[in-house]
């Protein structure tokens, strides 16, 4: 079997006298979908910040596609929470931030993203500034900016957090759907545990701080995941829910 | 149809916005006219304003020449001002203990009074363009940088920690992060600065020079002629509003996106 695309053994992360990650492993094959869920205050995002290189790791061992990860690799393309779109570009600029940051020129990287708007739900809006935008649109435009960096994997941080209810299970379900058919490998950062159970291959659930991985869910379900698993995917989200709020007593 | 119906909804929406602006400021000067009509006082004290319209108007040449001795000074100020404001902006930015040694220095600037200051200006740098330009400068600089390095802080830090997580160099995320995000607190100094610019152009002129509208002033006041130091600042409140809708036509051009976003409380 090849090297996992991502692999952290026994990380650990401590701010002074406050000790944020204990002994974090996780590792992800590539084309896998893997969520990371946790109370909040847990060092969800500490783990991010170690694998975008904010952050750098006390203790432990990182490693992708076999090669250790040092400080300043940007292997990973990040999606942070709320999107991040830049408010004086217009939507394709915006999309094409990391082509320009990789040394693009803005034309050809136009170019490149300009192909993609139609399947993104976004074809027509190239031109517009991102206050022009719904949200849910504002969320596919920063995932377009995520994927089109050809990062070999996708770090994505509570990324429908801020959206209303429906527009987050709309875009779940899009997301789904997308990922079933460009085969990326994302690492999904929530505290949703539905968004979890329906988009995931395997689910590391963290403890509170200091963090461990507290319990690993696989879901040998077929993806997109349909109405007919529905029955399933709801076994498995009471059991993690349960597993959560035993943490609390 | 002969008139758009958005036109008529925008003459509508200016006569509410404009409108109770209009309707005060010539109260005001009703109220002044029948004063100076009705009271019987002398013109050198209190002149009304048609008066002070007739005479300025009578004047229009020599005011025009002072007029634009001043406005040179002010955008020739102003300008250094600007460059200088970027520039250290920039250099505070980047070496941040700079900060803590340059912020001292410049507020000590600004507790300055420009009556004291602007004779001493003159006094150094004699009765040219250069005093005026100092005098701008040491009035507008210190509001730009202030604007300017807060709204390099006033930066997303997703958008930050985003860029970072791309590979960016620090002179990329100003560039493209930092410098964008300063807009709005440049434009919002550059609005309060430039009527100060104004202020202080005229404060060096009243101090001592060959032409301008503060040497205007300061000439008509000595010769006991009211109506024309009226006439003088009516030209240089003209002025300054110019200046400032100038800034605004500016800010409008170079965000257009800003139209779009909800205004921020």
């Amino acid at each position: 079997m090849s090297a996992p695309r991502l692999e952290l053994k026994a990380v650990s992360k401590r701010f002074g006298d406050l000790e944020v990650l204990a002994d974090i492993n996780i590792s992800v094959r590539p084309g896998e979908f893997v969520s990371i869920l946790g109370p909040s205050g847990a060092g969800k995002s500490t783990i991010l910040q170690l694998l975008t290189g904010a952050l750098s790791r006390d203790g432990g061992a990182m490693a992708c596609d076999g090669v250790p990860l040092d400080g300043n690799s940007h292997r990973f393309a990040f999606m942070p929470q709320r999107d991040a779109l830049m408010p004086w570009r217009r939507v394709i600029d915006n999309t094409a931030l990391g082509l320009e940051v990789q040394g693009m020129s803005r034309s050809a990287a136009r170019a490149v993203v300009q192909p993609l708007f139609a399947e993104f739900g976004l074809a027509g809006f190239e031109r517009n500034y991102p206050a022009q935008l719904s949200g849910g649109m504002r969320q596919r435009a920063a995932l377009l900016r995520t994927v089109v960096q050809e990062s070999s994997m996708l770090l994505l941080d509570e990324p429908f957090g801020a959206l209303d209810a429906l527009t987050r299970a709309r875009m779940q379900r899009w997301l789904s759907g997308m990922w079933t058919r460009h085969g990326w490998t994302v690492l999904l950062i929530t505290h949703d545990v539905r968004e979890a159970v329906l988009l995931s291959d395997r689910i590391y659930v963290l403890s509170p701080r200091p963090a461990r991985i507290l319990r690993h869910y696989e879901i040998p379900l077929p993806h997109p995941r349909t109405p007919a698993n529905s029955h399933a995917l709801a076994e498995v989200e009471a059991d993690i829910l349960q597993t959560l709020l035993n943490l609390e007593e | 149809m002969p008139i758009r119906p958005t036109f008529m909804r925008d003459v509508a929406r200016l006569i509410s916005h404009a409108g109770p602006a209009v309707l005060s400021v010539s109260a005001l000067v009703l109220v002044w006219e029948a004063y100076a009509r009705v009271s019987g006082i002398s013109p050198t004290a209190l002149p009304a304003p048609s008066r002070v319209l007739v005479q300025g108007f009578e004047q229009r040449d020599v005011l025009a020449s002072h007029t634009l001795a001043t406005l040179q000074a002010t955008l020739f100020g102003f300008s250094c001002s600007l460059c200088a404001a970027f520039l250290f902006s920039v250099l505070v930015d980047f070496f941040r203990p700079l900060r803590r040694a340059l912020f001292p220095v410049f507020i000590i600037t600004q507790t300055l009074p420009l009556v004291a200051i602007a004779p001493l200006i003159v006094l150094w740098f004699g009765f040219g363009l250069t005093p005026k330009i100092v005098l701008v400068a040491l009035v507008t600089f210190f509001p730009m940088l202030v604007a300017l390095v807060q709204g390099y802080d006033s930066t997303d830090r997703d958008i930050e920690a985003l860029m970072a997580s791309m590979g960016a160099s620090r002179r990329r995320i100003f560039v493209a992060a930092r410098l964008p995000s300063a807009l709005p607190y440049f434009f919002a100094g550059l609005r309060i600065s430039i009527t100060y610019a104004v202020v202080g152009a005229i404060f060096a002129e009243y101090a001592g020079a060959v032409r301008g509208l503060g040497i205007y002033i300061l000439n008509a006041k000595n010769n006991f002629r009211p109506d024309l130091v009226l006439s003088a600042v009516f030209v240089s409140a003209t002025l300054t509003l110019c200046l400032f809708g100038a800034t605004v036509l500016v800010q409008r051009a170079a965000m257009p996106w800003a139209r779009f976003e909800e205004p921020k409380p």
